[in-house]
C-alpha cells in the first residue's frame, strides 16, 4: 500500500505528492493529515502536486476537502506546484477550488503561509 | 457503349478542330480575364482535358465512375490554380461548360437528320459536362476553404502573445473574438508562460475584443480560475464603458475577479502587490 510522507518543517507540514493519486491513497492522506495536523499542532500545511499530471473530479475534491478540513483544525492549506493541464482540468470539471490558497512552488507558499501566519495571530500564543 | 467509343474515337480525330472551336469561344466568353491568364497557357489547359476527356469517355459517359478519375484530377489542378489567381467559380465553371458548344456541333454532324440519335447523344453530353461544371464548383470551394482554414490556424498563433512586463508580471493583450477553442490557446500560453516565468500576476487586456457575452465572459473567468489554481493572480484591463454596460446587463458576476479601466492601472496595482513603486524624476518634470 503506496503511503504519502508527511514531513513536519517548523511549525507547517510539507505533503510532497509523487505517486498516482489513486482514490484509497487520497483517504488515507486524509486521515493521516488530519491527524498529524492536531498532533503536531501545526499552523499550515503545504500541499506540492508538481508531480501530479492526471486529475479526475475525485481528486479534484479530495484536495477541495483536505484544505477544508485543515482549516477547520486551524492550519492554513496552500496548494502549490499545480501543472497547467491539471489547472485546466480542474477548471473544466467546474472545480474551480475558490476557498483554497495556491502558490506556484514551494519558495512562494511557505512565504504565502508566512505572511498570513503574522497577519492572524489567531489567538494563538507566539513560539 | 459502343456509340459512346466511336464519338469517342471522333473528339480524337477531330481533337485540334474541337480545341480550335472551344479555344474561341472561351476567347470570346465574356468571362475570361485576359489579365490573369495567358492565351498559350488555357490553350495547354484546355488540350489536356480534351485528351483526359476523350479517354474517359471512351470508356464510360457517367462522370462518377473510375475511369474518370484523372480527368476529375486534372479539373481540381485547373480549379485550384485559378481559385488561387483569383478567378470565380463562375469563371472556372464556364471553362468546362464553353466545351459544350463544339461538342454539340460535333454530335449534330455525326447524327445528321437522325434527331432520336442527336437529342440522346446531347443529353448525355449535357448531364455529363455539367457534373463536371459543377464539379470544378465543389473543388473551388475545397480550395477556398482550406485558404481560409490555413489563415484562422495562423491567426490563432498570432493572436496570443504573453508579454513580460515585469519581473514576476506578464500581459496578455488579447485581439479578436474568444470562442472556445482560442480561449484554450489562450489559456495554455499563458499557463505555460506562469510556469517558465516564475509570474505571480497575469494582466489579461480585453482592450482588442469586440464583444463580450456571456460565453466569453465565462471563457474569461476560467482562465483566471486556472491561473488562480496554479498560484498565479490575475487581473483584468481594458473593459471598455459599452462592455461593462453589456455585462452588467448580462448578469455576469464578475466581482470575484479584479477588474481596471486600462492596462496602465492594472500594472499600477500588479506593481503595488509587488511592493515596487515608480516614481517621476524630479529633473525631468521640471523640464
Amino acid at each position: 500500500m503506496e503511503r504519502i510522507p508527511i514531513l513536519k518543517m517548523g511549525p507547517y507540514l510539507l505533503v510532497t505528492i509523487q505517486v498516482d493519486m489513486h482514490d484509497r491513497v487520497a483517504m488515507t492522506l486524509q486521515d493521516e493529515l488530519t491527524e498529524r495536523i492536531v498532533a503536531e499542532r501545526a499552523r499550515g500545511v503545504l500541499l506540492d502536486i508538481s508531480s501530479v499530471d492526471v486529475v479526475d473530479s475525485f481528486i479534484g475534491r479530495m484536495i477541495g476537502n483536505i484544505a477544508s478540513m485543515s482549516r477547520v483544525l486551524d492550519a492554513e492549506t496552500v496548494v502549490v506546484g499545480m501543472r497547467p493541464a491539471v489547472a485546466i482540468t480542474l477548471v473544466e470539471l467546474g472545480l474551480a477550488l475558490p476557498s483554497i490558497k495556491t502558490a506556484l512552488n514551494v519558495d512562494a507558499g511557505m512565504a504565502l503561509l508566512k505572511s498570513a501566519g503574522k497577519m492572524s495571530g489567531n489567538g494563538r500564543l507566539t513560539r | 457503349m459502343s456509340q459512346n467509343s466511336q464519338m469517342a474515337d471522333e473528339i480524337r480525330n477531330k481533337q485540334d478542330l474541337i480545341l480550335k472551336h472551344w479555344m474561341d469561344y472561351q476567347l470570346s466568353a465574356l468571362t475570361l480575364r485576359r489579365d490573369r491568364v495567358k492565351e498559350s497557357d488555357l490553350r495547354d489547359m484546355s488540350r489536356r482535358f480534351l485528351d483526359l476527356f476523350s479517354e474517359a469517355f471512351s470508356a464510360s459517359s457517367d462522370a462518377s465512375s473510375p475511369g474518370w478519375k484523372p480527368v476529375k484530377e486534372h479539373l481540381a489542378e485547373v480549379t485550384r490554380t485559378r481559385a488561387e489567381q483569383g478567378f470565380s467559380p463562375t469563371e472556372t465553371a464556364t471553362f468546362v461548360f464553353s466545351l459544350k458548344q463544339p461538342l454539340f456541333d460535333l454530335a449534330q454532324q455525326r447524327a445528321g437528320h437522325d434527331s432520336k440519335k442527336l437529342a440522346e447523344t446531347l443529353w448525355d453530353l449535357t448531364a455529363l459536362l455539367d457534373k463536371l461544371g459543377l464539379y470544378t464548383t465543389e473543388a473551388y470551394q475545397e480550395t477556398r476553404e482550406s485558404v481560409i482554414m490555413r489563415q484562422q490556424q495562423e491567426l490563432m498563433e498570432l493572436s496570443t502573445p504573453v508579454v513580460r512586463l515585469w519581473d514576476e508580471v506578464l500581459a496578455l493583450p488579447l485581439i479578436g473574438t474568444l470562442d472556445s477553442a482560442r480561449t484554450q490557446v489562450v489559456m495554455e500560453n499563458l499557463l505555460q508562460q506562469v510556469v517558465e516565468t516564475g509570474a505571480r500576476i497575469a494582466i489579461i487586456d480585453i482592450t482588442g475584443v469586440p464583444t463580450v457575452d456571456t460565453l466569453v465572459a465565462q471563457h474569461l473567468m476560467k482562465t483566471v480560475a486556472a491561473t488562480r489554481l496554479m498560484g498565479a493572480d490575475c487581473i483584468i484591463s481594458g473593459i471598455r464603458p459599452q462592455i461593462a454596460q453589456t455585462i452588467v446587463h448580462l448578469g455576469v458576476n464578475l466581482n470575484d475577479i479584479v477588474t481596471k479601466a486600462t492596462l496602465a492601472d492594472a500594472f499600477m496595482v500588479a506593481l503595488q502587490r509587488l511592493g515596487a513603486t515608480v516614481t517621476r524624476n524630479a529633473a525631468s518634470t521640471s523640464g
